[in-house]
C-alpha cells in the first residue's frame, strides 16, 4: 500500500486504464448529514454516464467523492481497483458546476494546466481554445467572460489535462443553445476518443441524447442504474418514473 | 514673519536645491527601509501564504501570535535587538551595535508580522475560492503557493506597502540600535526627532515634507494599480 494505491504499485498506475469505476457501500457526510449514504454502483465501459435525481440528492457530491475532494466515512471506490491517489487523480478532471477561473486572462488560466501537466505547448493550448470556442479571447481577462465563456474554458482546462476520466458537474445549466451545443459535441467526440464521461444533469433531453448509462440518486441513494434506453423506456422504480413525469418525489 | 511659515520655506529651499545633507539620510533611509522589507518580504509572504493554506495542530496559536506581534512597541524591539547584538550580547560578536545592519534587523522584526498577518488573511480568503480546483488538479504545493501570492498580487501590494510604511517611519528601535550616528546611521525619522529637540526646524519639516510626499505618491500609485486591476476583475 502506497499512498492510497493498493494491490499494483504506483509507476504501474500510470500506465493502467484507471476504468471500470466501483463504488462500494459508500457514505459522505458533512458534520451531522449524511450526503451520500450507502451508494454503490460500477460504471464498467467507456460510455457516458449521466447522474440523475432531484435537486439535493448528492450527485455533485458523488462527482467531487470520485474525485476523492471529500472525506469518505465508510465503503471506498476504486478505480480498475486502485484506490484513489493523486496519481488516479491526475487521470481525471473536473468540471464544476460553478467554474473556478483563475485571476488571470483566459490564456494563463491554460498556460497554468499546461505547467502543471507538462503536456501542452502552445499550439495544443491555442486548438483546445478554438475547439471551446475561445479563440481570440487569449487576453481577456477570465473573470470577465460570461457564463457559457466561463464553463467553455473551464472544460477547455479540463480537455488539455487529457484525463481518462472526464467529471462534468451540470455542464450546460443554464447556458445558451450555441454553448450548449458545443459543450455535447466536445463530449461526444471525448467520449468516441475512448474518454469515460460522468455528468449531472437536469436535462432529461440532454441524458437521452448523451448518455448510455444512468445513475438516478434520491436522498443520497443510488436508486437506480440501468442502460439509458431501459430507464427512460421503462424504469424500474416508481421514484424514477415520477421523476422522469416531472412529479415530486416524497 | 510666522516660525512654521519661515521653517517651511526653507524645507522646501532644501528639497529643491538638493541638500546634499539630506539626500544622504533619504538615501539610508530607503537602503535600510528597502532591505528591511525585502528580506520581511522573502519570509513573510510564503510563510503567511502556508499559514493559511496548511492545516496543522497550533495554527490558530501561530496565527494570533503574529497578529499580536503586529503589535509590537519598537523601542522594545530595538531594546531587544539592542540586549542581542551589544558586546556583551550573545550576537556581540558580530560588531554590528550602531551600523545599519542592526536597524535593518529590528526592522524586520517589526515588519514581517504585518507582511505574515496580512498575507495570511488574503491567502485565506482566496484560498476558500481555489482550493477544490487545486486539490482536483493535484497542483503541488510550492506551485499553490506561487499560484496564490501571484493571484492576490494587487491585495499583496498593499501588504508590501504597509510593511514600507511601517519601516520608513519607524524611529524607537533604530534609535536605539543605529544611535542616530551622523554619516553612518542618521535616517529620516531619526533626524526628525533630533533636529527637532536641537529647534532647527527647517531640516525636520523638510523631512516630514518628504515623508508626506512618499507617502502620497506610494498611495497613489497603489490606488491606480488597484483602479486597474479591478476594472480587469483580477483584484
Amino acid at each position: 500500500m502506497l499512498n492510497g494505491i493498493c494491490m499494483h504499485n504506483k509507476d504501474k498506475l500510470l500506465e493502467n486504464e484507471i476504468t471500470p469505476i466501483v463504488a462500494d457501500n459508500l457514505s459522505v457526510s458533512f458534520g451531522n448529514i449524511n450526503i451520500l449514504n450507502d451508494v454503490s454502483f460500477k460504471i464498467e465501459n467507456k460510455h457516458i454516464t449521466a447522474v440523475i435525481g432531484p435537486n439535493g440528492a448528492g450527485k455533485s457530491v458523488l462527482l467531487q467523492t470520485i474525485n476523492g475532494l471529500t472525506n469518505i466515512q465508510e465503503g471506498k471506490i476504486t478505480f480498475n481497483s486502485f484506490l484513489n491517489s493523486n496519481a488516479v487523480r491526475k487521470k481525471q478532471a473536473l468540471v464544476f458546476q460553478y467554474p473556478t477561473l483563475l485571476r488571470r486572462s483566459v490564456l494563463s488560466n491554460m498556460e497554468f494546466i499546461a505547467e502543471i501537466y507538462k503536456n501542452a505547448d502552445r499550439k495544443i493550448i491555442q486548438n483546445t481554445l478554438i475547439r471551446c470556442g475561445l479563440d481570440g479571447y487569449d487576453q481577456k481577462s477570465a473573470r470577465l467572460l460570461s457564463g457559457g465563456e466561463k464553463q467553455r474554458l473551464s472544460l477547455a482546462r479540463a480537455l488539455l489535462s487529457q484525463p481518462s476520466i472526464l467529471l462534468l458537474d451540470e455542464p450546460t445549466a443554464n447556458l445558451d443553445p450555441f454553448s450548449l451545443k458545443l459543450i455535447e459535441d466536445i463530449i461526444l467526440e471525448e467520449n468516441e476518443k475512448g474518454t469515460c464521461i460522468i455528468l449531472t444533469t437536469h436535462d432529461m433531453a440532454q441524458a437521452k441524447r448523451l448518455a448510455k448509462n444512468i445513475i438516478f440518486m434520491n436522498k443520497g441513494k443510488v436508486i437506480e442504474q440501468t442502460d439509458a434506453d431501459i430507464f427512460f423506456k421503462k424504469p424500474k422504480t416508481t421514484q424514477a418514473s415520477k421523476y422522469i413525469h416531472g412529479e415530486i418525489l416524497l | 514673519m510666522n516660525i512654521i511659515q519661515e521653517a517651511l520655506i526653507k524645507a522646501l529651499d532644501l528639497v529643491i536645491t538638493f541638500d546634499e545633507s539630506l539626500f544622504e539620510i533619504l538615501l539610508l533611509s530607503f537602503k535600510v527601509s528597502g532591505i528591511s522589507l525585502l528580506l520581511s518580504c522573502f519570509i513573510g509572504l510564503p510563510l503567511g501564504t502556508l499559514l493559511a493554506i496548511k492545516n496543522f495542530w497550533g495554527r490558530n496559536s501561530v496565527l494570533i501570535l503574529f497578529n499580536t506581534m503586529m503589535g509590537l512597541p519598537p523601542v522594545v524591539v530595538g531594546l531587544m535587538v539592542y540586549l542581542l547584538v551589544s558586546r556583551s550580547g550573545p550576537l556581540g560578536w558580530l560588531g554590528i551595535l550602531y551600523t545599519p545592519t542592526a536597524m535593518i534587523i529590528a526592522q524586520m522584526i517589526l515588519i514581517t508580522p504585518i507582511i505574515v498577518s496580512l498575507t495570511a488573511q488574503i491567502i485565506e480568503e482566496i484560498s476558500q475560492e481555489y482550493k477544490n480546483l487545486f486539490v482536483s488538479l493535484v497542483v503541488p504545493s510550492h506551485k499553490a503557493i506561487m499560484a496564490y501570492l501571484y493571484d492576490a498580487r494587487y491585495s499583496i501590494l498593499t501588504v508590501i506597502l504597509a510593511g514600507f510604511g511601517r519601516a520608513i517611519s519607524e524611529v524607537g528601535a533604530v534609535i536605539i540600535v543605529g544611535g542616530n550616528i551622523d554619516h553612518l546611521t542618521r535616517v529620516m525619522t531619526t533626524t526628525i526627532a533630533l533636529e527637532t529637540s536641537k529647534g532647527n526646524l527647517s531640516l525636520a519639516l523638510a523631512l516630514g515634507i518628504i515623508l508626506l510626499l512618499i507617502a502620497l505618491v506610494t498611495n497613489f500609485v497603489l490606488i491606480t494599480i488597484k483602479m486597474n486591476a479591478k476594472r480587469h476583475m483580477y483584484a
